[in-house]
């Protein structure tokens, strides 16, 4: 019993890790706080959906096409509303403000194109099988997750440690004027951590997708509040926190829904949440470097 | 009064208790502003009020005035909670914590006996009057425009346009910031409590992230120079969807639009003016 939530706990945590990640690449690089970043992940799901539904696509095609979308969303909406305002130079507030404009307009769209049903993915898109681990059963969407996880952060890791790209990347989050001096094209390394945040949001969107096997407009808007709470928990814009606290959340909120109440659930991401702000506001692993007003 | 005005207030009755409740939420919203933060609690924060308001009327037997004074209170103990802790850190900790809290305590409403579940809460007494609404709206509007021209007021412009030279100027921004979020935060349980006993029902859904992202329009369409700018705002921002119906379905699209447009093109609002000062200026 313990094994098997310990299972579900990680499979949940996986996903939220994989989020989170995206979300604190975006703010360690772009310094602002996009509200929109969530919208993404519904955008990955819905993309996939639709691929497999109406393209009749598998997944194996379906999940990079959903991420591709997401990630190429999140560039059109950062190139719209914060290059300009990152090229005025305007105070963080105001891009925290521009995109809280944006999402409540982009759901609001796309509920009333969509209605805000239930979708649910075609049987047999992912294999009905499991595999048994000892005493735990693992199902092949949680497998599927679990994999995705594990390559998209190897991969991840490797752009940033091993490539020019990653290093231009790194610089950037570091200080702008200083990677623009050294000849470092800014621009489109914000661009780039765009793109690939957007990959990562849509990448969770489909897999949780998957899982719950439930796509609907506001399942962003839901995944947001783990988001916030995962990349506090781990640090602002600090990646290895990020993946941390996402994998801590996710057993965290499956022990207490398990030995608890299920209600307790949706409380368990903003106790731990505040209890971090109060506590240690740099982060469980205190790496990221608070700025204090 | 003639009857052509009483025939008005009372056919315009809703509107013009909306018209006061959505200003003081305004007015909510523009303290936190003014300080150069962002809360996105301020639904959160009104619906503390409203749910501690409705739940005083129905069980116990207070005068409204206690009432209200209780429902700003509650709210200003929840803000002093993530308050304290973010208020030291930079504005992003602060709207983050705020839009957490608004998504718990949905969950504490829809799950808890006391407060009705996912039902709300219904047969509130409708205990007050648009003359009320609007007095408290006056009050609040004029201790704004007192506070701001007066030595905080010049503290609180010193550090919106920059903290850092505000603070080596020796402006105790957390204080300042931790008693603008409690002030802002009783405001809008105020409003809240005022809504309840309008409508005589509330529910755990009407104190979302919409609510929370309708309150920042108001204030935003207004321009935060003046607490003028958030009033304006949300006169225009309610009385808009009442006269052209259409708007009224498409309600988030426009308000978020109205964010967009406005932080992009107009970003000191459509009341630009600011605050003069006392005494001369040299």
């Amino acid at each position: 019993m313990f094994a098997q939530q310990m299972a579900n706990g990680l499979v949940l945590g996986s996903t939220y890790a994989l989020f989170a990640l995206g979300f604190t690449l975006m703010f360690g690089v772009l310094k602002v706080l996009n509200l929109t970043y969530g919208f993404y992940f519904t955008a990955g799901a819905l993309v996939a959906l639709a691929g497999v539904r109406d393209l009749g696509l598998s997944l194996w095609l379906a999940l990079p096409l959903g991420m591709l979308a997401a990630g190429v969303l999140a560039v059109v909406i950062d190139t719209l509303l914060l290059t300009p305002l990152r090229r005025a130079r305007a105070p963080e507030l105001a891009s925290l403000m521009v995109t809280l404009g944006a999402v409540l307009l982009l759901y609001s769209l796309l509920s009333m194109a969509l209605g805000t049903e239930i979708r649910r993915f075609p049987v047999g898109t992912v294999p009905s099988g499991a595999v048994m681990l000892g005493t735990v059963r693992l199902g092949a969407a949680q497998g599927l997750i679990i994999a995705t996880t594990a390559v998209m952060l190897a991969g991840l890791w490797l752009l940033m440690s091993r490539t020019r790209l990653g290093l231009a990347l790194r610089a950037v989050a570091e200080n702008e004027d200083a990677a623009r001096l050294m000849a470092i094209d800014v621009p489109r390394t914000v661009m780039l951590a765009s793109l690939l945040s957007g990959v990562l949001a849509g990448a969770a969107g489909v897999l949780i997708g998957l899982n719950q096997n439930a796509i609907q407009p506001y399942m962003g808007e839901f995944m947001m509040l783990r988001g916030f709470a995962v990349i506090i928990i781990g640090g602002l814009g600090d990646v290895r926190g990020a993946v941390a606290a996402g994998l801590l959340l996710g057993v965290a909120e499956v022990m207490a829904a398990g030995y608890i109440d299920s209600m307790v659930k949706d409380g368990v991401a903003f106790t731990l949440m505040v209890l971090v702000l109060w506590l240690k506001p740099a982060g469980l692993l205190g790496r990221a470097r608070v700025s204090r007003a | 009064m003639p009857l052509w005005l009483e025939d008005f207030l009372w056919t315009y009755q809703t509107l013009i208790h909306s018209l006061g409740i959505n200003g003081l939420l305004a007015l909510s919203m523009y303290v936190v502003l003014a300080v150069g933060q962002l809360s996105l609690g301020q639904a959160a924060f009104m619906g503390l009020g409203a749910y501690t308001g409705a739940l005083l009327s129905l069980h116990t037997g207070l005068p409204f005035a206690l009432v209200l004074a209780a429902s700003a209170l509650v709210p200003a103990l929840a803000a002093l909670l993530i308050g304290l802790p973010t208020l030291r850190l930079t504005g992003v900790y602060l709207a983050i914590a705020t839009i957490g809290l608004g998504e718990v305590l949905r969950v504490v409403y829809v799950n808890a006996g006391i407060t009705g579940g996912a039902l709300g809460l219904g047969g509130i007494p409708d205990r007050t009057e648009g003359w009320i609404i609007l007095a408290l709206l006056a009050a609040a509007l004029a201790g704004c425009v007192l506070i701001g021209r007066s030595r905080f007021g010049r503290a609180m412009e010193a550090m919106r346009s920059d903290q850092t030279a505000a603070a080596v100027i020796g402006i105790n921004l957390p204080a300042y910031h931790l008693g603008a979020l409690l002030v802002s935060a009783a405001l809008a349980g105020l409003a809240g409590a005022l809504s309840a006993h309008s409508s005589t029902f509330i529910g755990p859904n009407e104190y979302a992230f919409e609510t929370a992202v309708t309150i920042l329009s108001f204030a935003i369409l207004g321009g935060t120079g003046s607490p003028l700018g958030p009033v304006a705002g949300a006169l225009v921002l309610t009385a808009l969807p009442e006269l052209l119906r259409p708007l009224h379905d498409f309600r988030g699209v426009f308000n978020g639009l109205i964010i967009v447009l406005v932080v992009l093109f107009l970003p000191r609002g459509l009341v630009p003016w600011r605050m003069p000062r006392l005494g001369k200026t040299p």
